[in-house]
């Protein structure tokens, strides 16, 4: 069933208006954080008076179709996305989403299931089948619609950010820039990448000729988690769009809203029907459907270790489809004697603590060398406290809420067993204010292996400070745990620096820098933090299934 | 004198041990339970020997001697990248100075001809890890350039403790495919050969000892799937485990590296591959290919042509052809230098096969030659061809892993495209033309991990070898 529905204003639309009157200024970020951000927030403490409030203040939108067009999915934004429509759930369920910060409700959103997966991959299928206009359309082309795609989310930034941070609990300030600069860098790099994905040719043993093609793999289904919602959403669909794949997306069930509306931008982009496919559900219903589904030929992941690992059982279980993991950590942060303190401590700090500690990547086993120790957790302890805690959308604020109350639940008693476990609590250590899901800035020092806080995934802004003795137990210790996802070092020593980032089991390392991810780097797991890698050619080889052509020639004149 | 090698009592050259033992850390052991399970000849039935029965003991032992040579620090972790490719050229000399013994020992466990194995078998495994030995110094990183100030580099590092589970079709030769690269990278790896087929695995480890491979480096414990594969597929500290077998045995072993470590899985599994033979191919090379494409190693290859599309017009003649050639396939003693097809691996395979021919007699293919065993001996089957076969059959969906040649008839291009796709999966494919357009839009179409083109099974360490859909994850070579 398709729906449309013009009339219907909700605060997201009228977030669309103010970001259609910023288009036509030149603004700054100061601008924003002082102009746009009060206003949004006026805009969603007094919906109910806004739309002629609106009205007044931006008359010259009435003048402007095209955007007024692409306000028109905008408003749709609740729906299952397939086949470049949008429907319903087909049991009529529908859930409710929330703003972490305020714990209110801020729509509700069609609740898909097996039936809905069924039909997004059915219209998958057949935008895939050979001879469909996907598959036949020249890979120059399909790098167009990506660039496309990267140009409207790229003016549709405001709003995207906006939303990421209402839904997400996220710094206004780190969705504009870093996950909305992440989406628009990803899609370019994969869009880039089409003109260089070519075949590799063989001379095998004996008169013939032979060449690779890498084709896609098929129908993807990609389960995305909440703490990065639309910029994860971009890694999976980037890489598998460039490789020409159709994908079915799921996105998390607390996070759906970006999600939602960049399926209206790849549709207005201009992408075929059934080439993206979005059904936002929840795991156990729509992406246990997924990843058993007979007919998808590759699952992508990212979220928990414990739920990785019934997808890819699934997914052996029903058709062997591919698999890719990115899962969670543990990543150790190690930091030697010699190294820049400064840099150190504030590094280490916004590797813990940044977007509440909610990123597979946090650093949250921090390893500091004896004799700096005791310095290290002194200033670490100074830079948590200045912590600024509220609404993400407001100016000035540095630590937003953490995302559901299951989340900020583990947190707390995480933080209770580092106290009775015998961590010293040196800041935090409890929750915040009456209304969200916000918890302190945390610091523990003295703390020891055995400890659940230097052993489980914590995701929370709970910074665990180890104290090291040596290189050999440091590399020891740090590879220590059945996580392997990221690491960092600090040293000046080029030595230290060459022989523990070539000891240490992690996908990603660091040294003298955290979090630096970029499009053209391979990113993943080591040992149960994942399986394969996202991004860079290493990634997009995922999205890809190797076929080998061999010739038989009269004479191999080579 | 290849046939005195693997008595109970005369053990491998340069080993104390005794044929059959379990090869832990470049020591030979007995099985910590104590069990011990025959190995025959299919083509005598009579018993080679006994060998030893791992179990998740033995497994657990080999793990810990594979874990600790892969230690940082250990001989083997430093071993430069070159000495690891002379390690594996040296195995490579020792392959080819025994040649004979292991054909030989390939031939009485498999019952496939001895000259196969002999230029084949070994001939592959000889190059395989020459061709590996050549890469160990090659694998190279990436210098990724990045916006801000940082350099980005990649490092591509051994994966650790490698599991492996042959198959029984080419016992040595997949070893040496699973070996090959897991050592070249720098990993180390423990080994299930398949039950049925355990002795040239076995023999493999004399040699690495005596090449200098550090202890711990390979381990191989013979033993049956449920109890050793189950072992490995779902231990904590193999690190990645690579499987070549059937679909519904890969399915399970992807399923216990889930449940267990998330372990990385490679499967190299069945096939029900089609090869399109146009109108216009050069018919003797079509139904030559097309023949041995099904026939070779008594059908028991995952690439088998088993199903066999002709174009109309050809279709009659292209089946009188084949009907020759099949009742021309000389059988009887692998060791016989004329024969081209031995017995099926064991009696479970030759029920499955049988029973297979009589449903597609049943089912209303016309059975143009063979369709039974030999009378007078134990696991041989008779070359058999079927045409008129239709893709409802169960012998036009099924693998067979058998002598059996179902042949299909096809009129336009893209009705064979379709029906060649239509099923599960994806290993191999071959067309015969002379076109070039319908040979590049053929191979573009048809969802499988090789196409041959006016050829088959044409397969070299440099080209990589894997399956579409249910036919594998991942590429070996």
């Amino acid at each position: 069933m398709q729906i449309k529905i013009h009339h219907k204003l909700t605060s997201f639309s009228l977030l669309k208006l103010i970001y259609d009157l910023f288009l036509q200024t030149t603004w700054g970020s100061s601008l924003l954080c002082v102009i746009c951000i009060p206003s949004l927030l006026c805009v969603i403490c007094i919906p109910r008076v806004f739309p002629s409030f609106a009205r007044l203040l931006f008359p010259s939108i009435q003048s402007h179709p095209s955007r007024m067009q692409s306000s028109g999915p905008l408003v749709s934004l609740s729906w299952i996305f397939i086949n470049n429509e949008w429907h319903n759930s087909v049991s009529g369920k529908k859930f409710p989403v929330f703003n972490p910060a305020t714990e209110e409700k801020i729509c509700e959103v069609e609740e898909g299931d097996k039936e809905d997966i069924d039909k997004a991959v059915k219209a998958a299928r057949q935008a895939f089948q050979i001879g469909s206009p996907w598959r036949t359309m020249n890979a120059s082309e399909r790098g167009r619609l990506i660039y496309k795609l990267a140009d409207l989310i790229e003016r549709d930034r405001l709003l995207l950010a906006t939303m990421e941070s209402i839904n997400g609990g996220k710094l206004f300030s780190n969705s504009y820039t870093l996950d909305l600069g992440g989406c628009v860098a990803t899609l370019r790099y994969c869009a880039a990448y089409l003109s260089t994905n070519d075949c590799v040719f063989y001379f095998p043993d004996g008169n013939f000729f032979g060449y690779t093609r890498h084709e896609p793999i098929g129908v993807c289904g990609q389960i995305i988690p909440w703490n990065f919602p639309l910029f994860m959403f971009i890694w999976k669909i980037g890489p598998a769009l460039c490789c020409g794949n159709t994908v079915v997306v799921k996105p998390a069930e607390q996070t759906p809203l970006t999600a939602l509306h960049v399926a209206s931008l790849i549709q207005e982009a201009g992408f075929p029907p059934g080439v993206v496919n979005i059904v936002p559900g929840y795991g156990p219903t729509a992406g246990a459907a997924i990843s058993s589904h007979m007919d998808i030929d590759k699952v992508a992941f990212t979220g928990s270790t414990e739920v990785g690992k019934m997808i890819k059982e699934a997914a052996g279980k029903s058709n062997l489809k591919r698999v890719t993991l990115e899962l969670g950590g543990k990543s150790p942060f190690i930091v030697f004697a010699d190294s820049d303190l400064d840099s150190a401590v504030e590094v280490a700090h916004q590797a813990l603590f940044y977007h509440q500690g909610q990123c597979c990547i946090a650093a949250s086993r921090l390893f500091v060398e004896e004799s700096i120790y005791d310095e290290f957790v002194r200033r670490s302890v100074e830079r948590a406290k200045k912590y600024v805690l509220g609404n993400p959308l407001t100016p000035g604020v540095s630590q937003g809420p953490q995302i559901d109350k299951k989340q900020y639940e583990k947190i707390l008693d995480l933080i209770e067993s580092g106290k009775k476990e015998g961590a010293k609590l040196e800041c935090g250590g409890g929750p915040w204010g009456n209304k969200g899901f916000f918890i302190q800035p945390t610091v523990f020092s003295n703390v020891t292996d055995e400890m659940r806080i230097a052993k489980e995934e914590i995701f929370g802004p709970v910074q665990q400070i180890m104290k090291f003795k040596s290189l050999d137990d440091v590399i020891k210790r740090a590879n220590n745990t059945h996580y392997g996802l990221a690491a960092g070092i600090f040293t000046k020593d080029i030595d230290k620096a060459i022989t523990v980032s070539s000891a240490l089991q992690a996908g990603t390392v660091w040294v003298n820098c955290y979090s630096v991810v970029s499009p053209q780097c391979p990113f993943g797991g080591f040992k149960m933090s994942g399986n394969g890698r996202e991004l860079g050619e290493y990634g997009l080889q995922e999205y890809t299934e190797v076929k080998m052509v061999t010739m038989k020639i009269s004479q191999k004149n080579s | 004198e290849g046939r005195g090698v693997p008595g109970n009592t005369g053990g491998w050259p340069g080993s104390p041990g005794r044929a059959g033992d379990i090869f832990i850390n470049n020591e030979w052991h007995e099985s910590k339970s104590g069990k011990k399970f025959a190995t025959y000849n299919p083509s005598t039935l009579e018993k080679i020997c006994e060998v030893e029965e791992g179990d998740k003991l033995d497994v657990d032992k080999a793990v810990e001697a594979a874990h600790a040579a892969f230690q940082r620090g250990s001989p083997w972790r430093r071993l430069d990248a070159l000495g690891r490719g002379w390690l594996l050229h040296q195995l490579a000399d020792l392959v080819e100075r025994d040649r004979a013994i292991l054909a030989t020992l390939e031939t009485m466990d498999t019952g496939k001809p001895f000259l196969h194995a002999f230029f084949i078998d070994l001939e592959g495994c000889i190059k395989t890890l020459r061709y590996f030995a050549g890469w160990a110094d090659k694998i190279q990183g990436r210098t990724i350039p990045t916006d801000d100030n940082v350099v980005c580099f990649t490092r591509h590092e051994p994966i650790g403790v490698c599991g492996a589970i042959t198959p029984w079709n080419f016992p040595l030769l997949m070893l040496v495919w699973k070996l090959a690269p897991a050592l070249c990278c720098g990993n180390t790896i423990v080994v299930k050969p398949a039950e049925q087929t355990p002795l040239t695995a076995l023999y493999l480890g004399s040699l690495i000892k005596e090449v200098g491979f550090p202890p711990g480096v390979v381990n191989i414990v013979p033993g049956f799937g449920p109890t050793v594969g189950a072992a490995i597929s779902s231990h904590p500290h193999i690190s990645k485990i690579a499987f070549t077998g059937s679909t519904e045995v890969g399915k399970l072993v992807k399923e216990a590296a889930s449940r267990s470590n998330l372990k990385r899985v490679t499967l190299e599994l069945g096939g029900k591959n089609p090869c399109i033979v146009c109108a216009d191919a050069d018919l003797d090379l079509a139904v030559e290919c097309a023949h041995q494409g099904v026939f070779f190693n008594q059908g028991q290859c995952c690439t088998a042509a088993s199903r066999v599309f002709v174009e109309e017009q050809i279709y009659p003649e292209f089946v009188r052809r084949s009907v020759e050639y099949a009742k021309k396939r000389p059988i009887g003693d692998p060791f016989d230098i004329r024969t081209e097809q031995g017995p099926q691996i064991d009696q479970k395979q030759f029920d499955k096969i049988l029973d297979l021919i009589e449903s597609g007699k049943k089912e209303g293919a016309k059975l143009e030659c063979g369709g039974s065993a030999m009378e007078d001996r134990g696991l041989f089957i008779k070359p058999t061809v079927f045409s008129e076969v239709t893709d409802t059959m169960r012998i036009a969906k099924e693998e067979i892993f058998g002598p059996v040649q179902p042949i299909l008839k096809f009129k336009n291009i893209e009705e064979v495209i379709k029906r060649a796709n239509s099923l599960e999966y994806g290993l191999t494919a071959a067309v015969f033309t002379k076109n070039l357009d319908k040979a590049l839009k053929l191979a573009s179409a048809l969802e499988s991990g090789t196409v041959w083109i006016n050829c088959y099974n044409a397969i070299y360490a440099q080209a990589p070898f894997g399956g579409f859909k249910m036919s594998g994850n991942g590429r070996e070579l």
